[in-house]
């Protein structure tokens, strides 16, 4: 099925991205190589020990962790679907989570009280380094937006996938207003509405590969981090609290950045709906969804369960520490004139 | 379909949202911030025109700085105010 109109700034070849057969990504260091082995194996078929756990931040970590989870959403090109609750390979997770959880915590503090964290996310400082949105405004560039797409498309490609984990562990107005958030990210019954596919959309829209994990190699540990801190808190139901927090926090930062993509765009000339379409309904969707995430799903779930402050106050916090983290990498590689990706700047627009 | 009322303890001195089979279509005033509707709505325009929303919830700016009005964009948070997370 075609999926999205010819865009106005793909040339003349098929909207898609170019068919490369589909594979497993490269190993960053001795554990991702480990799990990528074991993944060419059949399930059951043993995970060697992994002896000192990696740098949590690092690259090696971080993908290790991004394969392991990934096999809870979807296919890996020929790994057997059986991994996925291997009881070595998610003892060898859970270590890998462990270390990331102790770092984030480390890296957090004391995240204070969950009125103070949203404010922060609310009302970020003036004057404070400018993340990609507001680098892209300040010099709109086609081919660093494009960079900024590839690296979010590890999250946004399955976007509202990991937020749906929370559903069967709330209760009351915090499950039904979660429910009624992600009925909107689904697309509201439509499937081409559903904010994955908009994505999809706007992908092809810039001559970008759609597929799932086209370009896994290309993203790095601090992107990878923010979603795989996403999957952390959503596979295990005891961090409720913190993926309650967490996905407030990403839909009261979503609108005000969605519109400095928007307007991106539009400062590239860039008006094709494929493209535009997936920033300009999250600057309202989302304006709704913080409503219902800090009134009704945070609400509802202090109510619950009080005790469960810290931890929402701690996820809030982990996405605004993880987004500052991403911006710096992005800001400090394009400052320096380099590409934020890993090995170097796409196949330009103009040269596909 | 989900309730939308006003949080018992938002700091603000107020009767909850009206519930009842009286009056099915749940509204919260959100201080300083939008007004929550139960969608799908239809805003008429000043100019005649009809906006049009499908959303389960739809959040109407009040405070006239939205760029994309009728509906709420966050641009009402550029107001120096106090805030609570559960709530504008
Ligand atoms: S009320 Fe939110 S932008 Fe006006
Ligand atoms: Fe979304
Ligand atoms: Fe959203």
């Amino acid at each position: 099925m075609t999926r999205g109109a010819r865009t106005a700034v793909t040339d003349g070849d098929a909207p898609t991205g170019p068919h490369r057969p589909p594979a497993l990504p490269t190993a960053r260091g001795p554990v991702s190589k480990a799990v990528l082995d074991v993944l060419r194996q059949a399930p059951g078929s043993g995970v060697p020990p992994i002896g000192q756990a990696p740098d949590p931040w690092g690259e090696d970590a971080q993908l290790a962790l991004y394969l392991c989870y990934e096999l809870h959403y979807r296919d890996l090109p020929g790994v057997d679907a059986g991994w996925e609750w291997d009881p070595q390979l998610l003892a060898l997770r859970a270590r890998l989570e462990e270390a990331f959880l102790a770092a984030l915590r480390t890296a957090v503090g004391d995240p204070g009280s969950v009125d103070l964290a949203m404010d922060a996310v609310l009302h970020p400082a003036r004057g404070g380094p400018k993340g990609p949105s507001a680098l892209l405004v300040e010099r709109p560039d086609v081919e660093r937006f494009r960079e900024y797409v590839v690296h979010r498309s590890v999250f946004q490609l399955k976007e509202a996938d990991p937020q749906a984990l929370l559903i069967p562990r709330l209760a009351g107005r915090a499950k039904a207003a979660v429910v009624a958030v992600e009925f909107d990210e689904f697309g509201a019954g439509r499937a081409e509405r559903v904010h994955a596919r908009l994505y999809a959309d706007l992908m092809r829209g810039l001559g970008l590969d759609d597929g799932c994990n086209a370009y896994l190699d290309r993203v790095p540990a601090p992107m990878l981090a923010v979603v795989n801190a996403m999957s952390l808190f959503g596979w295990h139901r005891r961090l409720r609290g913190m993926a309650a927090g967490h996905f407030a926090a990403l839909e009261a930062g979503s609108s005000p950045g969605a519109a400095r993509l928007a307007d991106a765009l539009a400062l590239l000339g860039i008006d094709d709906p494929a493209c535009t379409v997936f920033f300009t309904e999250h600057v309202e969707a989302d304006a709704v969804h913080e409503q219902l995430m800090r009134r009704e799903v945070l609400g509802g779930l202090l109510e619950d369960e009080p005790g469960a402050a810290a931890d929402i106050a701690f996820g809030i916090r982990v996405s605004t520490l993880l987004d500052d983290r991403f911006g710096a990498h992005v800001r400090e590689a394009w400052a320096a004139g380099r590409s934020s990706l890993r090995g170097g700047p796409l196949a330009s627009l103009a040269a596909r | 379909m989900a309730t939308w009322q006003q949080p018992e303890h938002d700091g603000e001195d107020r009767p909850p949202t009206p519930r009842s089979a009286a009056c099915p279509r749940g509204i919260t005033v959100v201080p300083n911030g939008p007004v929550l509707i139960e969608g799908p709505v239809e805003v008429a325009m000043p100019d005649g025109t009809t906006a049009r929303s499908e959303r389960v919830v739809v959040a109407v700016c009040t405070c006239l700085r939205s760029r994309r009005l009728p509906w709420c964009d966050t641009s009402h948070r550029a107001r120096p105010r106090r805030t609570s997370a559960r709530g504008e």
